[in-house]
């Protein structure tokens, strides 16, 4: 039997794959579709205090072997979500992460005091990285002193995992990931989207309504995997790694260059279970491996130049 | 909903770059309603990475067809599969048409260009629900119009190489007239543009008019938020095209 689980905060997960916020609705639009009870935990979209409309179109493009998005933080508010939505999430075995975007420090705690007592929320991320919107968003996350204020506060209203999702869109993500272990986090996620653009030849105009947008999918895996190295050698907290993983040897490499869990978040669109695949494929590889515990893998890099490369490259 | 790998069974060129791909697809042949749609991969690799949504055609038996322009890197992928091939499909997706009840006896479909994908499955079920269904459609040329044995067709082109010299609401204006006393109802499919011209020609004479929209959506089901339409009026700003849509009744909606 392979050990899959961990423990966060004092709540434990059956395993580390988890689906990445903005990427799964509220979980309850794949119930059916999905054996959403075979991953480690849902992150629900970012939920406001109000319901927000979210950007107008065009929201999405297709990019090299990836996507941009402008979605804009569209969610139902989280009144809602607590009066339509908690209910049948509490039908399911797998744990749910509040995700949290806020235009205000206070609205982040408003948000955050009206989940904590909902016992079906296993524990909460904070989106301070969110490119997407005019107020909040980046201009929290790519201020360290912000960041960490803002975990400083939510630090006090909670003892459920609190999780910091950071954005790589600054010039040492590691500098964030420390300011916010020292006020308390229990873990980071590495990366949120990465800003960027495209361009409609034919008519001169940007492909999004807003510009620019977030760049995901396998396009950004090597920034990611970069990123989430460099982030867990900085902290001893855990790192969630993100960032254009489909497959479980993705999710894999990037156990092994330091992330204790992973979201698989673009996947989702193409394909709803490839979290329950990875899930399964991570317990396969440890198998053929003589892995007993996933935890054994964590930060395993060996870092020293190796010509074995060039067989996986050919 | 639910997703499958499918056996392609054919891939026909009708017109001008036009295909028509049939695949063998028993839940989805049970279970599709006329208007709604299909998100495929086009590939297993990770380029094109997203599902590409398309209407479903018609249905035969156990096999569901979908039409499509050769003109992306998704569907140049597609027109080169074989019969054998697997496709991994989500569907049927989506609102279908109301063409229940019986607030109409004659259906007026009307398309441009493509937009003509929905109306085979669309007559196939107004005709055994016993009504009368006029299609109209409007292409560039008669090299672009497929073949679909669609039945009391109305033809426009842009160069008048076939039928009406003009677009097809103008060829519209001429013919309906000739339905005054009939309750009729339009369901319209096409570019943008086309659908605005038939929405204010429907409000016009107070015909009821929902339209099939279509736009750049990656999941087909809700989850990435990606293709919000504006609405009509304070219910809220924007539905989505996928799981809202893509069929509208054009009081509803801003396009």
């Amino acid at each position: 039997m392979i050990k899959t689980s961990f423990t966060l905060a004092g709540i434990t997960f059956q395993n580390r794959v988890f689906v990445a916020s903005g990427t799964y609705g509220y979980g309850d639009d794949c119930i059916g579709l999905a054996d959403v009870d075979a991953l480690g935990g849902i992150i629900t979209k970012s939920l406001s205090m109000k319901p927000r409309d979210g950007n107008p179109p065009t929201r999405i493009v297709e990019t090299a072997s990836g996507m941009l998005n402008s979605i804009g933080l569209a969610n139902i508010g989280v009144h809602k979500f607590v009066a339509d939505k908690l209910p049948l999430l509490s039908t399911l075995s797998t744990k749910i992460i509040a995700n949290i975007a806020a235009s205000t420090i206070e609205e982040y705690c408003h948000v955050l005091e009206v989940l904590e007592p909902e016992k079906q929320v296993a524990g909460f991320e904070i989106n301070v990285s969110c490119p997407n919107v005019k107020e909040g968003g980046l201009s929290f996350g790519t201020n360290c002193s912000l960041t960490a204020e803002i975990t400083r506060r939510l630090r006090k209203l909670t003892k459920k995992p609190l999780i910091i999702k950071l954005t790589p869109n600054v010039t040492h993500v590691s500098e964030f990931a420390r300011a916010v272990e020292a006020e308390g986090a229990d873990a980071v996620s590495v990366m949120n989207t990465l800003i960027g653009m495209a361009v409609d030849l034919r008519t001169q105009k940007p492909a999004l309504s807003t510009v620019t947008g977030g760049l995901s999918g396998p396009a950004v895996k090597p920034i990611a995997l970069a990123k989430v190295y460099e982030t867990a050698r900085a902290i001893r907290i855990p790192v969630f790694g993100i960032g254009g993983i489909v497959t479980a040897r993705d999710a894999l490499e990037f156990l092994v260059v330091g992330a204790a869990a992973v979201q698989v978040g673009t996947a989702n669109f193409v394909d709803p279970s490839a979290g329950m695949a990875i899930a399964k494929g991570i317990e396969e590889y440890c198998k053929e491996h003589g892995v007993e515990d996933v935890s054994t893998l964590i930060g395993s890099l060996q870092v020293k130049s190796d010509l074995s490369v060039l067989q996986s490259w050919l | 909903m639910r997703t499958d790998h499918y056996r392609v069974t054919s891939v026909q060129l009708l017109a001008d770059n036009i295909f028509l791909l049939g695949f063998v697809a028993p839940f989805i042949a049970e279970n599709v309603r006329p208007g709604q749609f299909i998100n495929l991969r086009t590939t297993y690799a990770s380029e094109p990475l997203l599902r590409r949504p398309f209407s479903v055609c018609s249905v035969h038996d156990d096999t569901v067809s979908i039409i499509f322009n050769a003109i992306g890197k998704g569907t140049e992928l597609l027109c080169r599969k074989k019969p054998g091939d697997l496709l991994d499909v989500l569907g049927p997706l989506g609102v279908p048409f109301s063409i229940d009840g019986n607030q109409f006896d004659t259906a007026i479909l009307v398309a441009g260009g493509l937009g003509i994908a929905p109306l085979p499955i669309t007559q196939m079920h107004l005709k055994r629900m016993g009504k009368s269904v006029q299609c109209f459609i409007g292409t560039r040329t008669k090299e672009s119009l497929p073949g679909l044995g669609l039945e009391n067709l109305h033809v426009a082109t842009d160069n008048g190489s076939e039928g009406f010299h003009g677009n097809v609401v103008d060829l519209l204006m001429h013919i309906v007239p000739s339905f005054s006393g009939e309750r009729v109802k339009l369901f319209g499919c096409g570019p943008t543009p086309m659908l605005k011209a038939l929405a204010s020609f429907a409000l016009e004479r107070n015909i009821p008019c929902e339209v099939s929209l279509e736009g750049p959506m990656a999941c087909g089901f809700g989850i990435c938020q990606g293709c919000p339409v504006e609405l009509n009026g304070s219910e809220k700003k924007y539905a989505l095209m996928c799981k809202e849509g893509p069929t509208f009744d054009i009081r509803r909606v801003i396009f």
